[in-house]
């Protein structure tokens, strides 16, 4: 099987000028945990952003380059970027449950996909929950509102959230930055679980998080992509001095 | 060395003078405000029964009541929201969630702070030149309202975009990312976070047209209708011109029926003002981020 996402000389340039990605090229294999990381500004956000083409929200970028998903370019005219992003899920830094109650917001995607089947949305309503370890948690009140839960339960929430579109990559972007120890311990808990059925890229809050999490690691700087191996090799063994330098806490 | 400090006695009476000139200015913005509406009150509220709100006018104006004018008023009330709700909520749209910044939107855009410029007896001109005239709609309430739902315009889109670009993008990220269109994305998340902020703006919109006389004048309004209009090319009365007429052209007008029409013209604009006001805290109150 071939890598789930392979990333070819990509440029990306905001309106203004900045350019935030420089040439970055590399391979997402599936069914792993596949960690960005690097200090800030360094474009790991942008990144995720081009894979389910959120980017396509900001006014007058340019895009260069070619992301394959599953072998076909993303950026190719014709995407159906709807689509796209059901298959590649989000999750955001700062835990965003949408008005409503816990229900609405897992089946917020499903609804806007058409699905209206009442048994199916149960379903999902539990199996998401379930693999997003909040089942227990909240299974007696999924009609509160989803804000009266703990940043954690937030947090786990959107993942989630996420989950119930079934999606084959879970993109996580930094997603344990406003938690607690206990909630983060909680999050990280639960990916490991994730990555048996998903393909999971994410940005951590430290390097101890990504050195904790990571199957593959890719350390970015200034736009570009240092080092990228596995995670025994990043943080064992780095190859490149600015990542051993990162890695080791000597800057950054 | 001790700084150069002016006494602490002085630092402290500054305080108070200053404290005490904003204060002085609130109160006084508040009185002009007061008087106006405690004077008609007090004027208008003996002309105030249920004849005078139920029944038409009697005996050259100065007898009966000035229902004729209410309904009228709040036809036409009906006929600018008709008219200008859809294009302006349309427009807001557009330029809060869908435009670019490129010369065609900043001609719009231009064009909506101009339109808020133009003296409302000029909206009158051209609503007798366009509607009535031109169109050939005659004196009628589809003038009149075509002419006060286009001055009303400006403000509500401005209200509308504000509130829209006030719904935080994470939202609309987050929507978006769980695959609902950009539409979907308005219509479920923004529109609904909007909508307080939307409806404060249509109310306040509607509240001025409907205390509005200029652009009535040539459009719609008639000085004196023995029956109520049966459809949208009828002329009607309402009531700012209804008052402008007994206050100017009606010799020997009792004064507590102009303060009579006055007040009621006050509290059907301070009524929608109040609506709008609990609309808009319920809803507040209601959404939960």
């Amino acid at each position: 099987m071939g890598p789930k996402i392979v990333v070819k000389n990509v440029y990306f340039t905001y309106g203004d000028g900045t350019e935030a990605l420089h040439n970055v090229s590399m391979e997402i294999a599936s069914y792993q945990i596949f960690v960005l990381f690097g200090p800030a500004r360094a474009g790991k956000t942008t990144l995720l952003r081009l894979f389910n083409r959120l980017s396509d929200l900001i006014e007058n970028a340019t895009v260069q380059g070619q992301i394959l998903f599953n072998g076909r370019d993303i950026f190719e005219r014709g995407t159906d970027v709807i689509d796209l992003r059901r298959r590649i899920g989000m999750v955001f830094a700062i835990p965003t449950p949408l008005p409503g109650s816990i229900r609405d917001n897992i089946t917020y995607g499903l609804r806007m996909a058409g699905i209206r089947n009442r048994d199916e949305l149960e379903s999902r309503v539990e199996r998401s929950l379930t693999q997003a370890a909040l089942w227990n948690e909240v299974k007696d009140r999924l009609d509160k509102p989803a804000s009266a839960l703990s940043g954690g339960q937030k947090q786990r929430l959107c993942i989630a959230r996420s989950l119930a579109l079934e999606p084959e990559v879970l993109i996580l972007d930094n997603p344990t930055s406003g938690l607690d120890p206990l909630s983060t311990a909680m999050v990280e808990e639960s990916l490991h679980e994730l990555k048996q059925r998903y393909t999971i890229i994410m940005v951590p809050h430290s390097v101890q998080q990504a050195a904790r999490v990571a199957t593959t690691a890719a350390f970015m700087l200034d736009g570009e992509i240092i080092e990228v191996g596995s995670a025994d090799q990043i943080f064992g063994q780095p190859q490149v001095k600015q990542t051993e330098d990162y890695v080791t806490g000597r800057f950054g | 060395m001790r700084l150069a400090m002016r006494p602490a006695m002085k630092r402290q009476q500054t305080q108070k003078i200053a404290v005490g000139l904003i204060t002085g200015a609130a109160v006084l913005v508040v009185i002009p405000i007061v008087l106006v509406i405690l004077y008609i009150v007090v004027q208008g509220i003996g002309a105030l029964s249920w004849e005078f709100l139920t029944a038409p006018p009697r005996n050259g104006m100065t007898e009966g009541g000035i229902m004729p004018a209410i309904l009228g008023t709040l036809i036409l009330t009906l006929g600018t929201a008709i008219v200008c709700l859809p294009l302006a909520i349309g427009a807001a749209i557009y330029l809060a969630e869908y435009a670019s910044d490129n010369r065609l939107t900043r001609w719009v855009r231009l064009a909506i702070v101009n339109l808020a410029g133009i003296p409302s007896i000029v909206y009158g001109l051209f609503g007798l030149g366009a509607f009535v005239l031109f169109l050939q709609f005659g004196t009628s309430i589809l003038a009149g309202s075509l002419t006060l739902g286009i001055m009303t315009l400006p403000v509500v889109i401005s209200t509308a975009e504000e509130a829209i670009l006030s719904v935080p993008q994470e939202f609309r990220l987050v929507s978006q990312s769980l695959g609902a269109t950009r539409w979907q994305t308005i219509r479920h998340q923004v529109l609904p976070h909007a909508m307080p902020g939307i409806i404060t703006g249509v109310i306040l919109g509607l509240s001025r047209a409907a205390g509005e006389t200029a652009p009535i004048l040539f459009t719609v309004a008639a000085f004196y209708v023995p029956h109520l209009p049966q459809s949208i090319s009828d002329q009607t009365m309402a009531l700012p011109y209804h008052l402008y007429v007994i206050a100017t052209q009606v010799p020997g007008m009792p004064l507590s029926v102009q303060y009579g029409t006055a007040l009621v013209l006050l509290l059907l604009v301070l009524s929608l003002t109040v609506v709008a006001t609990v609309i808009r805290t319920r809803m507040r109150r209601r959404r939960d981020w």
